[in-house]
């Protein structure tokens, strides 16, 4: 088990570098120097040199790629920031766990919750209940996070009064942004969970388990939930990357100083190092969350655990 | 000539009753069939956006007529700059289409080539095609697009092109997936032995047998790209205003939404019923398409 997860490990290392280098590539297809962008297009071309090599914009892409990886390995430095020319990685440090913590709860409660009526919905098919969360699912999976946002602002913050309007003062105001996107990512898990339950549900040793007189509670969660269970621990992962999509633009709507407000204030000033930090933070916290998933697999899979004997 | 014409007719008739086929179980579904209507009637409203409503007062401003709320005149009400939300609601339907079919046909087209390469010859490229795709899937999609936006600049060009790349590996993976499972079939053996060469089975044999989780998974992809379109141009990063896109409306009009909430309702439920629209229908092609479910 231990060397399943070294391996698991080790090979993430890879997939992060070429994720570094991903958007690396990408954030240096901007065009401009970041002279020019600091000091304007009417500098001195000695200052805008002198800034560039301070930058260490003079030197080639490979260089800067490599360089660029070497301090954030050997010193955890992300860079400057183009405009406040202070470390990237301080601001990104304050915003962090914001984010963190919306995505985190949105991820845990949407999971829940969508698991827990998925196997409802499955267990009573065709019941009244079943079409309902049915349909409600997929009106919400079709929703706009971010309008789902505006209204529910509309009706608790400004019609009832009784959640603030915005920012992270304190514990109310984190209910919209979570009730937000909870129920679109909940809307996502419930019919992952729905559908990989049915499908369990009529399999041969589920037959068996009711069979030999196992009560029904006996047979849902022990047989049948626990065989669905893999489908639906993909889904949370993958759960947790859209809510740190969602995230970004929930952010935006609620006016929470988190990394998605930073990315986008980044982008409209041009700011490419704490744009490129930003995308490489949330991407790295989105690698460990899938590497967890897989690591969890194994502890739950025989059929993996297996393999790595 | 006989044979000849014989396979032609027999071919046609084939293909024509797979097709009815696949549409009389897709009728059965009512839920399926509300979503082919939703779509119907947006995709309708797109064409003829400009006999129901000329461009020119989606973007006109009346100064006196500034939040005008909904009323005989002005069906949605007018915004800030006193544009007609009718006019710009209508002719929103456009983009949303637009980037939403085209995004997804254009990943279906560079995924589904790639995919099916990678999964009909495996190897070494295979190999190194997976690995750059799970490093395109590490980033969550929205970032991605998001960086790509960053660098190139927000129009709807580089939008396109953003999300196209964020929607790609997606593609890829499932239709490697589809093709490596069909190419294990015994026609393919067939093919083979027939002396085909290896492009014509890729599009003659593996594609169309492999096409059915491939419709249903680009229809799906129309509906999310939608969403994340929209998303993206309310933060900004998208169709840039004046061009009346849903969710850049929404972006135009949050800050007005204390004096002005209803300039909020029509635009998020128009993207609402479109991506339902494409997901319904999704729904009913996966379970028309299932030969598991043919009773």
């Amino acid at each position: 088990m231990t060397r399943y997860v070294l391996k698991r490990l080790l090979l993430t290392i890879p997939v992060l570098l070429g994720t570094i280098f991903l958007v690396f590539t990408i954030m240096s297809l901007t065009p401009g120097d970041p002279g020019t962008l600091i000091l304007g297009a009417t500098a001195k071309a000695e200052d805008i040199a002198k800034l560039n090599a301070e930058f260490g914009y003079d030197q080639p892409f490979f260089a800067r790629f490599f360089n660029y990886v070497g301090d954030i390995v050997l010193h955890f430095d992300f860079g400057e920031s183009y405009r406040t020319r202070a470390p990237v990685f301080d601001e990104i440090l304050a915003r962090f766990p914001n984010t963190l913590r919306l995505a985190l709860l949105s991820m845990v409660i949407s999971s829940a919750i969508g698991t827990f009526l998925g196997i409802y919905s499955a267990v009573k098919q065709y019941s009244f209940v079943d079409s309902f969360m049915t349909v409600m699912a997929m009106v919400f999976a079709c929703m706009p996070g971010f309008w789902l946002g505006l209204m529910l602002m509309l009706l608790f913050a400004v019609r009832l009064q009784w959640l603030p309007v915005s920012g992270l003062e304190n514990w109310q105001s984190y209910i919209l942004p979570v009730v937000t996107s909870v129920l679109s990512g909940a809307a996502g898990t419930l019919r992952l969970t729905r559908s990989t339950m049915l499908e369990t549900i009529r399999q041969d040793y589920i037959r068996t388990a009711r069979a030999k007189g196992a009560s029904e509670r006996t047979v849902i969660w022990r047989h049948a939930f626990k065989n669905a269970l893999l489908p639906v621990i993909t889904s949370w992962g993958m759960g947790f990357g859209a809510s740190l999509g969602g995230t970004i633009i929930i952010e935006t709507v609620f006016a929470i100083p988190g990394l998605g407000t930073l990315i986008v204030t980044a982008i409209r000033q041009k700011d490419v190092p704490t744009v490129l930090a930003c995308t490489l933070f949330l991407s790295v916290m989105f690698c460990l969350i899938m590497l967890v998933v897989d690591i969890l697999y194994a502890f739950i899979d025989p059929r993996v655990k297996a393999k790595m004997k | 000539m006989g044979q000849e014409t014989n396979t032609r007719e027999y071919k046609k008739y084939k293909k024509e009753s797979q097709v009815r086929e696949i549409w009389r179980r897709f009728r059965k579904s009512r839920v399926a069939m509300i979503g082919l209507i939703l779509l119907a009637c947006i995709i309708l409203v797109a064409i003829f956006a400009d006999v129901i409503t000329p461009y020119e007062r989606a973007i006109e401003q009346h100064g006196a007529d500034r939040f005008t709320p909904p009323c005989g005149q002005y069906l949605f009400g007018t915004d800030h700059l006193g544009r007609d939300m009718f006019a710009r609601i209508v002719h929103g339907s456009r983009y949303s289409l637009l980037i939403g079919i085209s995004t997804s046909l254009l990943s279906l087209v560079i995924g589904g080539l790639i995919g099916a390469f990678c999964g009909y010859y495996g190897g070494a490229f295979d190999n190194l095609v997976m690995r750059l795709m799970d490093v395109l899937m590490s980033v969550p999609p929205v970032l991605l697009s998001l960086a790509v936006v960053a660098a190139l600049g927000a129009d709807l060009k580089n939008l396109l092109v953003a999300m196209t790349i964020s929607c790609v590996p997606g593609t890829v993976r499932l239709v490697r997936s589809v093709v490596i499972s069909v190419a294990d079939q015994d026609y393919i053996e067939a093919a083979h032995s027939y002396g085909g060469g290896d492009w014509r089975i890729i599009l003659k044999y593996v594609l169309p047998n492999a096409m059915g989780p491939i419709i249903v998974s680009t229809t799906m992809n129309i509906s999310a790209m939608i969403l994340s379109a929209a998303g993206l141009s309310f933060i900004g990063m998208g169709v840039q205003p004046p061009a009346p896109e849903w969710g850049s409306l929404l972006n135009e009009s949050r800050a007005h939404m204390f004096e002005a909430p209803y300039l909020l309702y029509v635009p998020g439920i128009c993207i609402l019923l479109t991506a339902l629209g494409f997901n319904l229908v999704g729904d009913g092609l996966r379970d028309a398409l299932d030969p598991k479910l043919k009773d």
